[in-house]
């Protein structure tokens, strides 16, 4: 008879599945490149089209702004591997016949890819030092953005898994990923605003206009540490996760 | 408590397609069961559902008592399972890759270890034990398989075409673990291969269309004639009926 396990508690189940996924960002050359690119294009982005020296101001605006659209492509490429890959190779079966219950399975796989982005995210620290040296900027708001960002780019990911959750093929997720993140970004743009004006009432464009990405992110990017922006994207990241967990348990026979 | 594995009215559609219609038997601790049939007939759809992998259209699973719809944790604690082809993370390597099952499995420490080295030890693995699994040739993959299912010592095994694709060598090899393992557990394993049932099982479920056709000890079996005809003969037989249906 098979010896009794000694710990099969919920939070210790999914920190194995989360020791297992981080590490397999590691042992491939995903980690090193993806960070790599992050902080090439954050600091194109930064310094060329955010003109962080010329505004002459000690802050981290032009760094922060541009996060949403680094995230539209990046993070979709990490989170397209998280299901459609088990899926294609088959390990989805032994990850599920293990006694391991399919929030632990969801969660740890989640907060791996959001550890990992957040340890990219960290590696952006010298502009924060640079930013210091230069002048005397609200440390606060820089705080709040990185909070922002973190909670965004955790947002994009509990989109992608779900998404991913949905395909084998990785291109296909991958692209519809982009476009869904897309559209919460756009939602909250004047121009798509201005599309649904005048023929929708003020109630609903509020709403459009407060499901953006945008608006919550850049509260938060201003330094106003807000709890609705922060439960916006909470819930959000809950809703895809759950959707992903339902998605993986209808297509996982496919 | 004694291993035992019931299955009752297994059901599983895809759509119009009855790929499992109707399974119903029990598999007692000792036993080594069979699960013969033509490609497509059944077999790995009613493992996966067994192991609690797929959802049965209709119908009831009980492992040792544990009934794996309702409850599904403390049933799949109880079995280890080989999946068709052997899928593991090739990303790593055979010790971390049964570290992380021994973890997922709950066990810690000193014990989590000695899992692993006993698991490794039964099937061989040590020379490769630190390679990349994706680098490894399929029968050590497979042993890495074997070793996943085996590692917390489970009353019940099921493992889906354990020799496939393995040398004569191998073959062997597997066969005899199955056997020294057989006397305190519930075993189920598919194959296409005949004279395996032969080799290894104590009992035979030809399986066809979603249905049992035949169930039997090997010896029985023998004594129909060569096992390649009486397949012949159990399977299209079933065939002609689901076609004139």
């Amino acid at each position: 008879m098979s010896t009794a396990p000694l710990a099969t508690g919920f939070l210790s189940v999914t920190g194995v599945l989360f020791r297992r996924e981080l590490k397999s960002y590691f042992a491939t050359p995903v980690a090193f490149v993806f960070t790599f690119i992050f902080l090439f294009l954050a600091g194109i982005f930064t310094f060329y089209l955010g003109g962080f020296f010329e505004r002459g101001q000690a802050d981290l605006q032009p760094f922060f702004a541009y996060h949403p659209y680094l995230y539209l492509f990046l993070i979709p490429a990490i989170a397209m591997r998280l299901w459609s890959e088990e899926r294609k190779s088959g390990t989805i079966e032994l990850l599920l016949t293990l006694p391991v219950s399919m929030s632990a399975a969801v969660l740890g796989k989640f907060l791996a890819a959001w550890c990992f982005t957040a340890i990219v995210l960290a590696c952006t620290f010298p502009i924060w030092i640079t930013v210091n040296v230069l002048g005397s900027p609200d440390n606060g708001v820089i705080v709040a953005s990185y909070l922002g960002s973190l909670l965004m780019a955790g947002t994009f990911l509990a989109i992608g898994a779900c998404v991913s959750a949905l395909t084998k093929n990785q291109v296909i997720a991958f692209v519809v990923s982009v476009v869904v993140c897309f559209l919460f970004i756009v939602a909250g743009l004047p121009v798509v605003l201005g599309f649904f004006e005048g023929w929708v009432s003020q109630d609903v464009l509020d709403i459009i206009a407060m499901s953006s990405f945008l608006t919550h992110y850049e509260a938060l990017v201003r330094g106003v540490v807000d709890v609705r922006n922060v439960l916006y994207f909470l819930s959000l990241m809950a809703f895809w996760l759950v959707a992903g967990a339902v998605a993986i348990d209808t297509k996982k026979a496919a | 408590m004694t291993a035992k594995i019931e299955i009752r009215d297994l059901s599983k559609h895809f759509g119009d397609l009855k790929a499992v219609d109707g399974i119903s038997f029990a598999v007692e601790q000792g036993e080594v069961l069979g699960f013969l049939g033509p490609n497509g007939a059944g077999k790995s759809t009613t493992m996966k559902m067994v192991t609690g992998f797929l959802p049965p259209t209709a119908g009831a699973i009980s492992v040792c008592g544990h009934d794996m719809l309702a409850d599904p944790l403390p049933a799949k604690r109880l079995i280890g399972y080989l999946p068709e082809g052997a899928p593991a993370y090739p990303d790593m390597t055979p010790a971390e890759f049964l570290d992380f099952v021994a973890g997922a499995r709950g066990f810690r420490g000193a014990a989590r270890q000695a899992c692993v080295d006993q698991a490794v030890d039964r099937v061989n693995l040590d020379e490769v034990l630190h390679q990349r699994i994706e680098t490894l040739s399929k029968g050590f993959k497979r042993r890495v398989g074997l070793a996943q299912a085996i590692l917390h010592d489970p009353p019940v095994l099921i493992l889906d075409e354990p020799t496939d694709g393995l040398d004569p060598n191998q073959k062997h090899e597997v066969r005899e673990l199955i056997r020294g393992m057989a006397a305190g557990k519930v075993i189920i394993l598919s194959t296409h291969i005949l004279e395996e049932v032969a080799a290894v099982c104590t009992r035979a479920i030809i399986i066809d269309r979603g249905h049992v056709v035949l169930d039997e000890t090997p010896a029985a079996l023998a004594a129909r004639g060569r096992l390649d005809d009486v397949f012949r003969e159990v399977t299209s037989r079933d065939t002609r009926a689901g076609a004139s249906a």
